[in-house]
């Protein structure tokens, strides 16, 4: 059975110049002990169909779909408070910048113990015990002298180990990691990979990473989704995934790679740039920078076909044959 | 800790030497002097003039009784007051409980009603809601003291007479001064209704001196829960499933206090600048209304005693306030020592 299942997810943002979808129609299945990477450029409504499912958009943010379900309680109609008693026990969610996320005028414990406070209810001792096994388990030194430390008094990546140890305080059933190796140095994100990967392991939750780092989904995920301009273009394992890219942009992204193109005078890019707002085309969204666009691509919008697991959103996939490097 | 708290305090020193300058300076700039305002408009001879200045000790150089003043101030004396020959220091603290109590019911006024509406219209904000209350604070802030008082004198005093409108109790008690809060000597004073008569005539002034500082306030409690409630803090204590209370009440409100405070230390200016008006209006026997008298009695050292006391009250309070901030905000802490 899925632990979070969504149909048709959509998200407009209401702003001045009138209504812009930022998320449009997205399908996602997560299993227990799923690891699933969503990938996309920036602005690609990766980070905006989670933020969904947290139920953490601003009152701007319209979000509508057929279905978004987890464990049965139905995220679309939940009252506030069922869904606060959800969020942060049982799908818990780390961010981007680790250093911003925590409270600067709280202790790291604190912060923690609160969380354990909230959902789990243990007295004053339990919680400084637990908090103290949270700050061994994310790989803290010294956590018992750690817990009175302030977030400006530790690193970056100190910090988005606080913010993964606040995260599984609860023992969740998914974590939702939003690029939490974006900010930081590039030693310490394979650090913090690997502490997810392992936690993942152990714990056996499912983990969603958004990244838009290709090498990081390679060496994680077993299923990956791929995002361009607020719709999903592909699904499919990560091997099929890396070794026959069926969307031209998934396909494109992966000729971007340095490694894959050490032979070439040029690295390859994509041409031109993600439709905005104002100028979406009337076709497929990815048509005007597309090297494999024909005329019905400009007139009508793919539907995403699944099978299986795999999904698509392409009227002429790539042949796995030419992958037109 | 330590070198924070001294130099705060050394920066103090250039701020007194400042004031004292100044409280010298202005009050011998306006006409007249403490001799001829005395004589008022019985005539007096240039030598009985002459004679009483040489024995208020007016007739030496400017720099002579700078000099004196700065001097006796550093030894802890204040002068004396020229139309009461009292020390100044004995003055001012006799009529300093009337205002920093009536102070401190206008601040409280302000903090309980400001801190809750400035949050609230964050949390509103953009609604009806957002827009009225800020528009009511602009009328507030925007409102000056004197016509603000007398409007409310008019209403509440005298068309629906609901309010007295002058003094600090009813005619009718006589209590002693033990504290010389008015609330305090009442209660212990045990006599029937003299605790409700005082109340009842500090609702007015209340309202009057509170209504700009509640105002500011708002307006800043307002602009500080913005700029934290998008912070990334603000999303991960959501994302813990806290509730609103806790998720603004205390991990927004505890950031937007930094400013909140400095805004609230600030309006202890404000308040005393505030008092003299509201004091004057309201015949209330505080500090505000002994100054204003003893400027238009041009009695020069009650004017340059009493204003270096205000000085040292409002400085004292912004130390306090500085050092409140290193509570409330542990980075100034760590940065300072």
């Amino acid at each position: 059975m899925s632990l979070l299942e969504i149909r048709n997810l959509c998200v407009d943002f209401e702003t001045v110049s009138g209504s812009f979808r930022a998320v449009d129609g997205v399908d996602l299945d997560i299993r227990e002990t799923d690891i699933l990477s969503i990938v996309g450029e920036s602005g690609s409504g990766k980070s905006v169909s989670m933020l969904a499912v947290m139920g953490l958009l601003p009152w701007t943010a319209k979000i509508t779909a057929d279905k978004m379900e987890f464990e049965g309680h139905n995220l679309l109609t939940i009252s506030n408070k069922a869904r606060r008693n959800i969020i942060g026990r049982d799908i818990a969610m780390i961010f981007q910048e680790p250093m911003s996320s925590l409270n600067p005028c709280f202790t790291v414990g604190f912060q923690i113990a609160e969380t354990l406070k909230q959902h789990l209810h243990l007295d004053r001792k339990a919680r400084r015990k637990r908090t103290i096994e949270l700050l061994d388990l994310v790989g803290i030194p010294a956590p018992e002298e750690r817990i009175r430390a302030f977030p400006h008094q530790l690193s970056g990546g100190m910090c988005q180990r606080i913010m993964i140890a606040m995260a599984i305080a609860c023992y969740p059933k998914l974590l939702i990691a939003d690029e939490p190796t974006t900010a930081l140095d590039v030693t310490i994100q394979a650090q913090i990979i690997d502490l997810l990967v392992n936690l993942q392991n152990e714990t056996g939750m499912a983990l969603v990473l958004i990244t838009h780092d290709m090498g990081v989904v390679a060496e994680t995920a077993k299923r990956v989704i791929v995002m361009y301009a607020g719709q999903q273009v592909e699904q499919q394992e990560v091997e099929g995934l890396f070794n026959s890219p069926r969307h031209p942009y998934t396909n494109a992204l992966l000729n971007a790679l340095p490694e894959r193109s050490l032979d070439l005078d040029r690295l390859p890019t994509i041409e031109g740039v993600v439709p905005g707002a104002g100028d979406r085309p009337d076709g497929c969204l990815f048509s005007p920078r597309c090297k494999f666009v024909q005329d019905d691509c400009r007139a009508n919008i793919p539907p995403l076909k699944s099978t299986g697991v795999n999904a698509l959103r392409c009227f002429h996939p790539v042949d796995p044959g030419n992958l037109g490097i | 800790m330590f070198s924070f708290v001294i130099r705060r305090v050394a920066l103090l020193i250039p701020i007194f030497f400042g004031v004292t300058l100044v409280s010298f300076g202005f009050i011998r700039m306006l006409p007249g002097d403490p001799v001829a305002a005395l004589a008022g408009e019985r005539d007096m001879t240039p030598e009985r003039h002459a004679e009483m200045m040489a024995r208020l000790g007016l007739d030496k150089p400017a720099w002579e009784q700078y000099f004196d003043y700065v001097w006796k101030l550093l030894h802890g004396d204040f002068g004396t007051s020229v139309l009461t020959n009292r020390p100044v220091l004995d003055e001012f603290l006799e009529l300093f409980p009337a205002t920093l109590e009536l102070g401190m019911a206008a601040m409280l006024l302000a903090i309980i009603i400001g801190l809750p509406i400035g949050i609230f219209a964050a949390i509103k904000r953009g609604t009806i809601y957002d827009q009225g209350i800020m528009g009511l604070s602009l009328i507030g802030y925007s409102m000056p003291i004197f016509w603000w008082g007398l409007l409310l004198i008019i209403l509440f005093g005298g068309i629906w007479g609901l309010t007295p409108i002058s003094g600090r109790i009813s005619y009718l008690f006589d209590v002693e001064t033990v504290t010389g809060f008015l609330l305090i000597d009442t209660l212990l004073s045990g006599e029937e209704g003299a605790f409700a008569s005082a109340v009842h005539h500090m609702i007015l002034p209340t309202i009057v001196l509170g209504t700009i500082p509640l105002a500011i306030i708002a307006r800043q409690t307002r602009s500080a829960m913005l700029e934290v409630l998008s912070e990334d803090y603000v999303r991960t204590a959501r994302a813990k499933g806290l509730s609103p209370l806790r998720v603004y009440g205390l991990h927004a409100l505890r950031n937007a206090m930094i400013t909140v405070i400095t805004v609230i230390g600030l309006q202890v200016g404000t308040l005393m600048a505030g008092a003299i008006l509201t004091e004057t209006i309201f015949s209330w026997p505080g500090i505000g209304k002994w100054i204003i008298f003893s400027v238009f009695s041009r009695d020069y050292y009650a004017v340059q005693g009493g204003l270096v006391l205000i000085a040292m009250i409002i400085m004292s309070v912004n130390l306090v306030v500085d050092l409140l901030y290193g509570l409330i905000n542990p980075r100034i802490m760590h940065t300072n020592s």
